[in-house]
């Protein structure tokens, strides 16, 4: 099977465990989640060199991190698929004693979770940190983030983006999911953006715009492209174009979707729409 | 007991408690080479100069974007370093909360913050500088440990014992030159109070700044006759809970001493373990609900109430209440 297929099929099937787990929890963020799939399914199964098992230190290996902590289902979704706990493990999310919290925590010992996020605009930081580790232990890995266009409403993106620049961190890669959809409404509505692609330029980064961000072929094709730019003198930017609910025609393009739990009979329908390609999780 | 009595305590010189942490973060990095230093533009007032110089390819100019520093520091953990991220108390704590919360004490990551510059004595800079509810904040922080040295030979072996703490620390000191009494070469031991004197008419639970100011008390109230037990309490969280129990159970009441906010501080601290354990009369010398303002920093510890003569008082009046209840 070429990586493509492989991709075609953990998509739906990650789509299908992200709408039932936060229907299972009749809580969580679906819109962002869904938004997302194609992009971080196509970075955890073909871009990402890992080690196999999870060390908190992720030395001499690609890392992630997630700052826009709310599409948790998401990753944690692709984090069982890919090996890093059970997959049965997905039926206890945002359930007390859980290692699955409602937003992604290291309090809890989950493997493949490396900071907590939740509280918006940290994770640009904390992977620009974990990026001059890197350079300072001489590894030549890469760090990844991904981030809501939302919260590039908060300041601290704006101080780590100029940060990053300064250092010349060129071994960060950040996605910035361009869904222009945030709780309120739309984001040129709640808190314009503007032209994020030419602010992060501005700010010193090399910057790769896509519309297609629900597309794996274009993931596969701009994440390569990515890493060619790594490491040289300015951090990567990936500004992504998707849409939130991406698979589930009643949700896409919908804010309403942002955190909002399908009840029973919204789930069969989105269901229906996403073919059950390599099992559900068991309940 | 460090001393037998006040009259054992002097001093012979005055220096800042910021150098104490200057001087022991440029020995770090001679026997940590995973010691990493942050700063938000305040080098100098942290004294990083020779650490800076010595190993600038482990010290990071964060600039004037304390999030920023914070969380950069969370990320350089997950590289196996310890970071020590450095500023003012005020931009230490307040301004980065959430981001002390999440990306470090939640996340269990062992940055080492090293605030410089807290209480009134910063002086002359005024209230907008000197915070007087870090260690309240800090001491509501799951996760975290808080520390507020006394002089500058404190300040320094407290700075050297932060790697061998687990987890995160909040790491006090000041601005002002102050004496410097407690004698180089003792060890750090995080989490023990350290008794000074001993005495039998009242407890004196000092903190920082004011442990030299409960020195000139004691130094006054020996001369009249009473008996002060001191003890510095430099690790605020966790509390040595049984050196306060077993302390009051000799004394029979007890004063609290901080340069901070009566609300949440080291007053609060000793009060709660206090009342469950071994309620007596307590008397806490704090800045009483108020924000600072310019001025010299003995003006100000004079102004505000928590000056050796507030000390004595206190002492005299929690004394009498203890009396009463006999």
């Amino acid at each position: 099977m070429t990586d493509i297929e492989k991709l075609k099929q953990l998509v739906p099937q990650i789509k299908r465990d992200i709408l039932r787990m936060v229907h299972g929890a009749a809580s969580g963020h679906p819109g962002g989640s869904l938004g997302c799939t194609e992009f971080m399914t196509t970075l955890y199964f073909n871009i990402m060199n890992t080690k196999s098992g999870f060390d908190m230190a992720g030395k001499e290996e690609d890392i992630f991190f997630l700052s826009n902590g709310h599409i948790a289902p998401l990753w944690y979704s692709v984090l069982a698929r890919k090996g890093f706990f059970p997959l049965k493990e997905l039926s206890t999310f945002r359930r007390l004693n859980t290692r699955l919290q409602g937003h992604p925590t290291t309090a809890e010992g989950l493997p493949g979770i490396r900071i907590a996020s939740g509280s918006l605009g940290q994770g640009l930081s904390v992977a620009l940190g974990a990026a001059l580790a890197k350079k300072m232990n001489d590894d030549h890995h890469l760090v990844f983030s991904l981030h809501g266009d939302g919260e590039c409403e908060e300041g601290q993106i704006w101080e780590a983006a100029m940060a990053a620049a300064h250092y010349k961190a060129d071994n960060l890669i950040s996605t910035f999911d361009r869904n222009g959809l945030q709780i309120d409404g739309s984001t040129e509505e709640v808190f314009g953006l503007g032209d994020l692609s030419a602010k992060l330029r501005a700010f010193g980064w090399l910057v790769i715009e896509t519309e297609k961000g629900n597309d794996v072929l274009e993931m596969l094709h701009v994440l390569h492209e990515a890493k060619q730019k790594a490491f040289h003198e300015k951090p990567v930017a990936i500004v992504m174009h998707t849409m939130m609910g991406a698979g589930v025609d009643f949700m896409e393009n919908k804010h309403h979707w942002h955190g909002v739990a399908p009840d029973d009979e919204e789930l069969a329908l989105a269901l229906h729409q996403l073919t059950e390609t390599l099992g559900d999780y068991p309940v | 007991m460090l001393f037998q009595s006040f009259g054992d305590i002097g001093f012979t010189e005055k220096k800042d408690t910021r150098s104490g942490f200057g001087d022991a973060v440029y020995e770090l990095g001679k026997t940590h080479p995973e010691v990493v230093v942050l700063t938000a533009d305040l080098a100098g007032s942290l004294k990083l100069g020779p650490f800076i110089k010595a190993y600038s390819n482990r010290f990071i100019e964060a600039g004037i974007a304390e999030a920023n520093m914070i969380g950069m520091a969370a990320g350089l953990c997950i590289g196996g370093k310890i970071p020590i991220a450095t500023t003012f108390a005020n931009f230490a704590t307040g301004r980065v909360y959430d981001q002390i919360r999440q990306s470090v004490a939640y996340s269990n990551k062992p940055v080492k913050i090293c605030a410089s510059h807290a209480g009134l004595t910063l002086g002359e800079d005024g209230a907008t500088h000197q915070i007087l509810e870090d260690i309240a904040m800090m001491r509501a922080m799951p996760n975290m440990t808080v520390i507020c040295p006394c002089d500058y030979e404190q300040t320094k072996a407290a700075t050297l014992a932060l790697p061998a703490i687990n987890g995160p620390v909040y790491l006090r000191f000041g601005r002002p030159k102050v004496p410097v009494f407690i004698p180089s070469g003792i060890r750090f031991m995080p989490g023990k109070a350290q008794a000074l004197v001993p005495g039998d008419a009242v407890s004196i639970f000092a903190s920082g700044h004011l442990v030299w100011k409960a020195v000139e008390a004691g130094k006054i109230l020996e001369q009249q006759g009473i008996h002060a037990e001191l003890i510095n309490i430099h690790t605020i969280k966790p509390l040595d809970r049984q050196a306060v129990i077993d302390s009051v159970a000799r004394t029979g009441c007890a004063v609290t001493a901080e340069e901070h906010e009566i609300n949440g501080g080291l007053g609060d601290a000793i009060a709660a373990v206090l009342a469950r354990h071994q309620p007596v009369p307590v008397e806490m010398i704090a800045v009483h609900d108020t924000f600072g303002e310019s001025g010299k920093p003995n003006e100000l510890m004079t102004k505000y109430h928590i000056d050796t003569p507030d000390i004595v008082l206190a002492v005299k009046n929690v004394i009498k209440r203890k009396m009463k209840r006999n």
